[in-house]
């Protein structure tokens, strides 16, 4: 498309000139950019220090991983070039791969991983379980990093090999050093893509460009794992906050794919044949509503279990995502629908509905009509979606429920106060986690149970702790299941917080990009544009 | 003159003062914690403690205050919460595309509506008076996100003439940056220019009605000459106020504009800071707002003497 621009001036002989000079000058092949709009703004660039999916994203940018989960869902090497475990099961002695440099031209060493891993360990939830049973994490030699386990963990490839945030990203020891709870104000990684500092506007741009030394493996982009081969030059994340917008710069081509379409937006988007909308995300995202367990009612296990009761998946997913074809009919799995911990054991009261029934739990539970305060992000539809459905739903079995308004960054400050409700508390706070945080008992968050520890809510349930741990420990993936379907008995009579649905986000992109991976993070390794 | 200048200058000290200790209070009597933001799902109390720590924001709220005054006073605003950029750089990336957005409405605003008033005062109670008045309900009436995705759908989608979104230096590609400005700038001039259309025709109707127009027309003299020379100078005392007073309500209508045209600028800075609660860019962001419309209040006072001679200071 053309733009009335005063660069069209018709001064052809200036304009032969110009590009004779500029083809002598260029090298044979255009710079190939992939323009992109992300779903946030990129405002912190420092993967370990914040939870941010976006910031996630950059990572997987930037630096690269020891290991890496596939699309079976398994953990392969992707920095390491292999590992071994003693025969104790005690120590994991883990080499990495020829070849690795990081963006400042320095070699990758050993002593680089451990300063990561240490940092990541401090800050991550699944980290700082694997530091509670680490012993010590050392370099052996330039190439050779061991850690040694005060007891057998089942977890332990499996968190360094994690998907989702926080990833336990390889930094420059002396960038790793950084206190956990500092931003890193450098990003040198040794991933396939560099970070261009200069050209970072926070709210507006994001710049990378490709890494001439990155190595890739030689194994097929599968998930994180596999290799990571840069196709573009350059990508360009460029942040649109208007979902309409973006949609008319995606389907006028001034940016060739939008990670996060608004979905009632799709049907226009769609109607550009250059465009495809597809879910890239296999996995999907869950929504979550959480009780606070520290105040009444919720304190009561039986209200709870009304709640449960009142409520059904479809509501949630028609107000949050309208389209069927983009989230699943009914997931009881807490720990995800086509996980390897799928079971669908102790579901059936959020499978069928029952209003009488929910009603009679609040009469045993001995309800007073306790106002139920529930957060309402209001500028997160999906948070905003769920505040409401479940306001509609507690109502309808009689309970007095009070919507308090207001934005997500205001929420993520008072679901941190543990006063009751009617001194600035909460009763049910609204969000959603993608399914690669929820795969299993320890990432999955949301079902610690460990009182004063536990995510915002705090419930409090040993058998829970005990089920999660036994799980750790475990090394054997039947044995594990078996201790899933346990623990989620467990979770449908504790109701540590009700999976509202398993949704899928649809990414939209021009028909000229190619090779986009089919992951639950979007990688943009493998994409080329033609 | 010289010292009146002077004095209103030094009025601004006490001014922004105000203005400071104004926001700081007030962002900081907030419900929202940043270092809870920041620290996330898996953080325990005390990691957000020490974030809490390292950011200051757990030292007594005088102390933070003045110790962020006394940056101030040495031309140091601080630093972003989340991208750790100093805010004088965020500004300084955001204050081309705003200062422009503003001045190429202004110029399209002006340079439209003055004539319009003028005409619709002329031929009152004509069609032409009807047709530039009801333009000017509508361009008052319609909020600036409508008025920008029509611009869009019309000028982008389906005529191809301007880009959908974004911003291009006026420095790095003239033609870029009108490409890019022209749809914005009349999208934010809409509400401008129907106020400033409404009052320049409401004070020339009034000078119309005066004596010495009465007898400039008996003198002789070219109607254009009358309306432009003896009426339309002497209507220009308030309509010049009116511009001046209406930044204020270009200020607002350049976040929602920034938002829906994708442009980089100072609207759009301030809005993610407040939502993400990053006190130090929205109190350098309202400091520099505040500072525009004070300067700007005594340029609009200072234009008084040009258009009537009376005025002395």
């Amino acid at each position: 498309m053309t733009y009335f621009s005063f660069k069209h001036a018709p001064n052809l002989a200036l304009a032969g000139t110009v590009a004779a000079t500029l083809a002598a000058a260029l090298p044979a092949s255009a710079e190939t950019v992939l323009k992109m709009v992300p779903h946030a703004d990129l405002r912190n660039i420092d993967p370990i220090w914040t939870t941010a999916y976006i910031t996630r994203n950059h990572g997987y940018l930037v630096f690269d991983t020891l290991f890496a989960m596939d699309e079976n869902l398994e953990v392969q090497p992707q920095m390491a070039e292999g590992h071994e475990v003693s025969e104790d099961g005690l120590v994991y002695t883990i080499t990495l791969r020829d070849g690795l440099t990081f963006h400042d031209g320095e070699p990758v060493t050993a002593e680089d991983a451990v300063a990561s891993i240490k940092r990541w360990g401090a800050r991550d939830g699944m980290g700082q379980k694997l530091m509670r049973v680490t012993e010590s994490v050392e370099a052996v030699d330039d190439k050779t990093l061991k850690l040694t386990l005060t007891e057998p963990y089942g977890l332990v490839l499996a968190s360094l090999g994690k998907i989702s945030s926080n990833v336990p990203f390889i930094m420059p020891k002396r960038l790793a050093d950084t206190d956990p709870n500092k931003q890193i104000e450098e990003i040198i990684g040794s991933g396939p893509f560099e970070f261009v500092a200069d050209e970072w506007q926070p709210g507006n741009q994001v710049i990378y460009k490709k890494f001439e030394d990155y190595v890739p493996r030689d194994e097929p982009a599968s998930y994180a794992a596999g290799g990571k081969v840069a196709n573009v030059d350059r990508i360009e994340w460029r942040y649109i906050p208007d979902a309409a917008t973006a949609s008319q710069a995606l389907m006028a081509g001034e940016v060739d794919y939008y990670e996060q379409p608004a979905v009632d937006l799709l049907p226009m988007i769609q109607s550009d044949p250059g465009i495809k909308v597809e879910t890239v995300d296999p996995l999907g995202t869950q929504g979550v509503i959480r009780f606070n367990f520290t105040h009444p009612p919720f304190d009561n296990k039986l209200v709870r279990q009304a709640a449960l009761w009142s409520v059904q998946q479809a509501d949630y997913m028609y107000a949050i995502m309208g389209d069927p074809q983009y989230f699943e009919e009914f997931c009881g799995a807490y720990f995800m629908c086509g996980g390897p911990y799928e079971t669908d054991v102790g579901s059936e009261p959020l499978r069928e509905k029952d209003v009488e029934k929910a009603k009679a739990l609040l009469e045993e539970a001995g309800y007073d009509g306790t106002p139920v305060v529930i957060l309402d992000p209001t500028d997160v539809p999906v948070a905003h979606g769920q505040a409401l459905v479940t306001a509609q739903a507690l109502r309808d079995i009689g309970m007095n429920v009070e919507l308090a308004a207001m934005d997500w960054a205001t929420m993520t400050s008072r679901r941190a106060v543990r006063e009751a409700p009617s001194e600035g508390g909460w009763n049910i706070f609204p969000t959603w986690w993608l399914a690669a945080d929820q795969l299993n008992p320890i990432t999955n968050i949301s079902v610690a149970a460990s009182g004063d520890s536990a995510w915002f809510g705090w419930p409090e349930n040993q058998k829970i702790e005990d089920l999660r741990n036994a799980f750790a420990q475990e090394t054997d993936l039947e044995k594990q299941k078996a201790i899933v379907e346990d623990l989620q008995a467990e979770l449908y009579d504790f109701v540590p917080y009700i999976p509202t649905g398993q949704y899928y986000q649809p990414t939209a992109y021009r028909d000229k990009v190619k090779g986009v991976l089919t992951a639950p993070v979007p990688f943009f390794w493998n994409i080329s544009v033609e | 003159m010289i010292a009146y200048i002077i004095r209103r200058l030094l009025a601004t000290i006490p001014i922004m003062a105000l203005v400071a200790v104004f926001v700081f209070m007030l962002l900081h009597l907030s419900p929202t914690d940043p270092a809870l933001i920041i620290a996330g799902d898996f953080a325990t109390p005390e990691q957000v403690d020490e974030i809490r720590r390292q950011l200051g924001l757990n030292a007594p709220l005088y102390q933070q205050f003045l110790s962020w005054a006394v940056n101030l006073l040495q031309g140091d605003m601080g630093k972003s919460i989340y991208s750790g950029l100093p805010v004088t750089t965020l500004i300084g990336q955001r204050v081309e595309p705003t200062l422009m957005l503003t001045l190429c409405t202004m110029l399209i605003a002006i340079t439209l509506a003055i004539p319009l008033g003028v005409v619709a005062a002329w031929k009152v109670g004509t069609w032409i008076d009807r047709t530039v008045m009801t333009l000017a309900v509508f361009g008052f009436s319609v909020p600036v996100f409508v008025i920008g995705y029509l611009l869009i759908l019309g000028g982008s989608r389906k005529l191809g003439w301007f880009p959908v979104q974004g911003y291009t230096s006026i420095f790095d590609d003239f033609g870029g940056f009108v490409s890019h400005i022209t749809l914005p700038a009349l999208a934010l001039g809409a509400v401008y220019m129907a106020l400033i259309a409404r009052m320049t025709r409401a004070t020339m109707l009034e000078v119309l009605n005066e004596d010495y127009v009465r007898t400039a027309y008996a003198k002789g003299l070219a109607t254009r000459k009358v309306l432009v020379k003896h009426a339309l100078k002497n209507a220009m005392v308030p309509i010049s106020t009116t511009i001046g007073l209406g930044v204020a309500l270009l200020i607002g209508g350049v976040v929602v504009t920034e938002t829906v045209f994708a442009i980089p600028g100072l609207g759009r800075l301030t809005v993610d800071a407040v939502l993400r609660t990053d006190y130090p860019v929205i109190q350098g962001v309202i400091l520099v707002f505040s500072l525009t419309y004070v300067l700007l209040n005594l340029l609009v006072d200072l234009s008084y003497v040009l258009f009537d001679p009376r005025i002395r200071y």
